[in-house]
């Protein structure tokens, strides 16, 4: 069963939890459900975007610095 | 009577019609971004319309009353679920202790409301129970809601219900992505050039997520300026002038590359030129508005912004009455 894994928020999205950081999570890696996979920023806040159920994370839908809004699909875990 | 804020969501703040009366002090007026939304509430809960609502920004709160309640939902789209089942927004809503509020992802603009009977009991803070978290005055602590802060309702208004309990389709406000906000130009509109005036007026601007309570900006073309010699006082860039007060709603062009639309929580005064202001009418709109909306700037006289102000007073007195 493939997840689908959604932006609540407007803004934009990065995989790294700062400049020169590894990424959050790869493509391919194993997510708990939970897991942080990346931040949003919006009004000069930082939200995290989390795994909802575990699995492996298939791919990215939105690329790293991407404009995402409320609904958008940020990636995909089976 | 309380709720608990068991999640705070993104900016969850306590507003009202806004505090009035200390501009010329450097506060700013805040209370509720987009107050048709806001008054809707308070008209379906019972309240007057100078009650107290929790104003949600993109991620609403989970809140646990703990004694019955009646709520409301109004503003942007969004689902709202009462321990997990789904219930309308723009209706009156009936909790009993220890239910459950929470919100699904929101489906366009940016703000939804939860207005509720008696009202957010905060105390009032130079007149007005809004909160200016930069002066972190005013709502629950002068600040964004946390988890676990147990917010004080309102005794209950002895009124009596409205026959209301659902706001009709037509009388609610529309939330667009593509909107045409009425300005009147100045004061420093004779700063601009008429190239300037033309892209302000003719080009399509698109709000940036740059946007809070304090402003919205929007990226496009870009103005240009008149050549003047800078006067003492002011900042070398053309956009600069010497410090003046700023109007609610006024537009400055920082460099001249993004309009900055000041909103409710904006600061009185500064140094950049005020090529426009949005009439009082549309700055709900501008609340409403998300980033990425495609938006024109219309000029419009003094007569006609009076008359849609006139005419949204109307509006409003038709759902008081």
């Amino acid at each position: 069963m493939s997840e689908n894994i959604i932006s609540p928020l407007p803004g934009i999205f990065y995989r790294k939890p700062g400049p020169g950081k590894d990424p959050y999570v790869n493509e391919g890696d194993t997510v708990e459900a939970g897991q942080t996979i990346g931040l949003i920023e919006i009004m000069k806040q930082f939200s995290e975007v989390r795994a909802e159920t575990a699995g492996v994370l298939t791919r990215f839908e939105i690329e790293d610095f991407g404009m995402v809004n409320p609904g958008d699909v940020i990636a995909v875990t089976n | 009577m309380a709720f608990e804020i068991r999640e705070p969501g993104l900016s969850t703040t306590v507003q009202d019609q806004g505090r009035i009366g200390y501009y010329r002090y450097g506060i700013p007026q805040g209370g509720a971004m987009d107050q048709y939304s806001a008054s809707l509430g308070n008209r379906l809960v019972g309240n007057t319309p100078a009650e107290a609502v929790l104003e949600c920004t993109y991620i609403g709160p989970r809140v646990v009353t703990t004694t019955d309640a009646i709520v409301a939902v109004t503003g942007a789209p969004v689902d709202v679920f009462i321990n997990g089942m789904p219930a309308p927004q723009y209706a009156r809503l009936a909790l009993a202790a220890g239910d459950e509020l929470r919100f699904g992802v929101i489906q366009g603009g940016t703000k939804y409301f939860i207005a509720v009977h008696g009202g957010i009991d905060v105390p009032s803070v130079l007149g007005s129970r809004s909160t200016y978290p930069i002066g972190a005055i005013g709502g629950f602590e002068g600040r964004a809601l946390a988890a676990n802060d147990v917010l004080p309702v309102g005794a209950p208004i002895d009124n009596g219900l409205p026959v209301l309990a659902t706001i009709a389709e037509e009388d609610r406000p529309v939330f667009s992505r593509d909107v045409s906000v009425r300005v009147m130009l100045g004061l420093y509109d004779h700063h601009l050039s008429q190239e300037g005036i033309d892209n302000l007026l003719n080009a399509e601007w698109t709000l940036t997520p740059v946007a809070d309570r304090m402003g919205l900006r929007y990226s496009g073309p870009g103005v240009q300026w008149r050549e003047r010699e800078q006067p003492f006082g002011a900042g070398q860039d053309p956009s600069n002038i010497v410090d003046a007060g700023y109007a609610v709603g006024s537009i400055q062009i920082p460099g001249g590359t993004q309009p900055i639309i000041l909103h409710r929580d904006a600061v009185s005064g500064g140094g950049y030129a005020m090529v426009a202001t949005v009439i009082s009418t549309d700055m709900d709109l501008v609340a409403r508005c998300a980033p990425g909306t495609k938006t024109r700037f219309v000029a419009v006289t003094m007569d006609q912004a009076l008359e849609a102000r006139h005419e949204h007073a109307a509006q409003v007195a038709k759902i008081w009455s």
